[in-house]
């Protein structure tokens, strides 16, 4: 453990370069899914193509992926933009269902009730699709945070710097304490990204809260098949 | 014969849904029991196959302690017919009726001959039995639900909200025909309904019971029409609100019969 | 585009699939550890995710546990199992097997448990025991999704055994590494798209697989009049989509 005390700075150093990575392509594969989301749940005859899409992206390896993007969009073999763009290509592939199925579960009543009082389609869209969708497509961001920030890492054995490089490093040299601090720096990493996320959410979201009240009691009127 | 001795069940999380109850149920005869949802009335039925356990005292078929005997076995002897059918949606309509004889080891080919007679029975068409049930109509797949419920000829029925879930003109349809059933049957039947309407048109007895699963009123409806126990019985067969008090008036020299309110129910005949 | 040229010329070389460390062997050592792999992944999850899914016991479990995997650096488990095992097949071997078995477990337990429970509730009150009820009715219901598990466990190990080269573990990576080593980039390339179309064809297969399992009788009522169907409630806050499939269960590979 006194590797871990000694290598603070650089465990730190490193956690900031990480960040550098990891969250570029989080915020890019939210904004980016949003609109791609909402068509694939508007118009039906994209949703099958789109899904389709999105499921060979996720179906492609985070490595070959970053060893090909070069050949493909001419960027440097050492480049940070190849994990960057790779990362938020998986983090779209995994939003983008989460954005479908978020406005697809917006209540068709209460939808219909907002055009009825004389919201106009992009006022609805703000105003009442794009809050009542939000904790499902919180739940996807969530889930996007942390993938990608354990995702970071494996850039590390194509020479991109990262938390990961703890991992090369400590293989190469036999340091066992090298590769827990990254595994630790790594996951404390994600796990503050997505409670920043909850925290986010709930001030967004107030009312998310008084629901999970409501559903608390709602459980207490107990089905009477409970054996 | 179904007894139940001082029984009571409280379920984990604190809640009484059944508090000390003594019921006999006749063996032959339909015994519905009714009351708005967490009466316990369910909680009561399925205590007679053990599907849920008393806290405290004893549920008795012909004599014997039901807690005594293996719940799967127990089960296996006795029809269950459940709110929305229950049907296994994977297996064939005649496969779901035969479900119960072929885990007791009846050879496969006897079982779905007797399937496709039970088919009959319940009034469905013999060109169901390759459906399954996500193609079938609601009032249909009750009916294949009470099929599965005799495939072992039980001696009990229960019967959990069979028609719940089905539309006022089917529910009806679907009434009529259980009293069919029964008449040529005659079945140990337990029914649970929150209607009272179809409490007292299937009821040979009927047993209210009320939040917290007291039992307030049981006997046959003509019983509890004719002295209904308090206001909560009053109120919950409509007496207080004049729908059962029936006078009758003289309408072009024929006697129609009208409620508290004016409306008509009938005509008498001499 | 010559880059390409050259990665596929490589791979078109007959020369390059035969010998003991030709594209031949490689392809097929890396083939052997995910299906090795992911076989005893399916042992100790699919039964483990049953029991689970049945008794609702232990769900919070299994939900941290996929949780917590999405945040574990696989690179991170192999260098590490590596150190303690020292490098070869063994050492990666078993870094693969902990990080499938978390998509498995949930798939089978999410699979298990979307069961509508009232079709459970009434096989009990028919007599069925609980072992009939798991092995007839929960999982022929919910054989799409846990298969999905599964295609999930495949994906995470072709992409991480590709990884596990660096750690000495054989299979293609090897190409993409002795690439990465001697910095020939036309090795590491060609090996990408090995392993990417290695990936996609397993992927496809699996969800060829997922349309064939789904009991003729469940997709005679998807077809028809779609009702309500309550489940207990999901444990994967949000999505409803099922474990299994990319929402729930992140990218982890």
């Amino acid at each position: 453990m006194s590797w871990i005390v000694d290598n603070l700075d650089l465990i730190g150093e490193l956690a900031l370069v990480h960040l550098r990575l990891a969250v570029p392509p989080i915020v890019l594969a939210f904004v980016l899914s949003v609109p791609i989301g909402w068509v694939a749940w508007r118009y039906e005859w994209s949703r099958g193509v789109l899904l389709s899409v999105i499921g060979l992206i996720y179906a492609i390896p985070s490595l070959p992926l970053f060893v090909a993007l070069p050949a493909i969009l001419g960027t440097s073999r050492r480049s940070e933009l190849n994990v960057i763009i790779a990362l938020t290509l998986y983090g779209i592939a995994l939003m983008v269902r989460s954005v479908a199925d978020g406005f697809g579960g917006v209540d068709r009543d209460v939808r219909q009730a907002a055009t009825g009082v004389g919201y106009s389609g992009w006022g609805r869209f703000w105003q009442i699709d794009l809050p009542l969708a939000g904790p499902v497509l919180l739940a996807g961001l969530r889930v996007v945070a942390v993938s990608t920030v354990s995702l970071v890492t494996v850039g590390a054995v194509i020479g991109v710097q990262s938390l990961g490089s703890l991992f090369t490093d400590g293989f190469q040299r036999g340091i066992q304490a090298e590769i827990w601090a990254g595994i630790i720096a790594t996951m404390l990493l994600a796990f503050a990204i997505d409670g920043l996320l909850v925290v986010a959410g709930r001030l967004a979201m107030p009312w998310t809260r008084a629901g999970a009240a409501a559903s608390a009691t709602r459980s207490d009127e107990r089905e009477e098949a409970t054996a | 014969m179904i007894e139940f001795r001082g029984v009571s069940k409280r379920f984990d999380d604190g809640t009484l849904a059944v508090a000390d109850v003594d019921i006999v149920i006749p063996p032959h005869r339909t015994t519905v029991f009714v009351g708005s949802s967490g009466s316990g009335k369910t909680t009561l039925l399925r205590m007679i196959n053990r599907m849920v356990d008393p806290t405290s005292g004893a549920v008795l078929i012909d004599g014997e302690d039901v807690a005594g005997v293996d719940p799967v076995r127990l089960r296996r002897g006795i029809g269950y017919v459940m709110q929305n059918s229950g049907l296994l949606p994977h297996r064939k309509v005649i496969d779901n009726v035969a479900t119960v004889p072929l885990l007791r080891g009846t050879p496969k080919r006897e079982a779905r001959a007797h399937a496709l007679e039970l088919l009959d029975t319940v009034g469905l068409d013999r060109s169901l039995a390759d459906r399954y049930p996500g193609q079938l109509s609601g009032g249909q797949q009750q009916r294949v639900g009470v099929a599965r419920g005799l495939a072992v000829d039980p001696n009990i029925l229960l019967m959990d909200e069979p028609f719940g879930a089905v539309d006022p003109i089917v529910r009806a349809e679907l009434q009529q025909e259980l009293l069919r059933l029964q008449r040529d049957l005659g079945k140990t039947v337990v029914f649970v309904t929150h209607d009272i309407d179809e409490a007292f048109l299937l009821g040979d007895q009927v047993i209210i019971l009320k939040t917290g699963g007291e039992i307030v009123q049981s006997g046959s409806p003509a019983e509890i029409l004719a002295h209904p126990a308090d206001d909560f019985v009053s109120g919950f067969v409509g007496a207080d609100r004049g729908k059962r008090e029936l006078t009758v008036t003289e309408v072009d020299g024929r006697r129609v019969v009208v409620d508290a309110d004016g409306r008509p129910a009938g005509v008498l005949t001499p | 585009m010559n880059l390409f040229a050259d990665a596929f010329a490589w791979l078109l070389d007959p020369a390059n699939w035969d010998g003991p460390d030709g594209i031949g062997v490689l392809l097929l050592q890396h083939l052997l550890i995910t299906f090795g792999v992911v076989a005893i992944a399916c042992g100790i999850g699919i039964p483990l995710g049953m029991i689970v899914g049945h008794t609702g016991r232990g769900r919070e479990v299994v939900v941290a546990l996929s949780g917590g995997l999405r945040a574990l650096p696989s690179l991170g488990v192999l260098t590490l199992v590596a150190l303690w095992l020292g490098i070869g097949v063994a050492g990666p071997a078993v870094a693969l097997v902990v990080l499938a078995v978390p998509s498995v477990l949930a798939g089978t337990y999410s699979a298990i448990e979307s069961v509508d429970r009232r079709t459970v509730d009434a096989a009990r009150g028919m007599g069925m025991t609980e072992r009939q009820i798991i092995l007839g009715v929960e999982t022929p219901i919910g054989l799409p999704t846990l298969i999905g598990g599964v295609r999930s466990a495949v994906l995470q190990v072709v992409a991480t055994a590709t990884l596990a080269a660096y750690v000495g573990a054989g299979g293609l990576g090897g190409i993409l590494f002795l690439g990465l080593k001697t910095g020939d980039y036309t090795l590491m390339l060609a090996a990408s798209i090995l392993v990417i179309a290695l990936a996609l064809v397993l992927d496809g297969l699996f969800a060829i697989l997922q349309r064939i399992v789904v009991p003729a009788g469940v997709r005679a009522s998807r077809s028809g009049t779609t009702r309500g169907r309550p489940t207990r409630r999901p444990a994967t806050t949000g999505s409803p989509a099922p474990a299994g499939s990319s929402a729930t269960e992140g990218k982890h590979h």
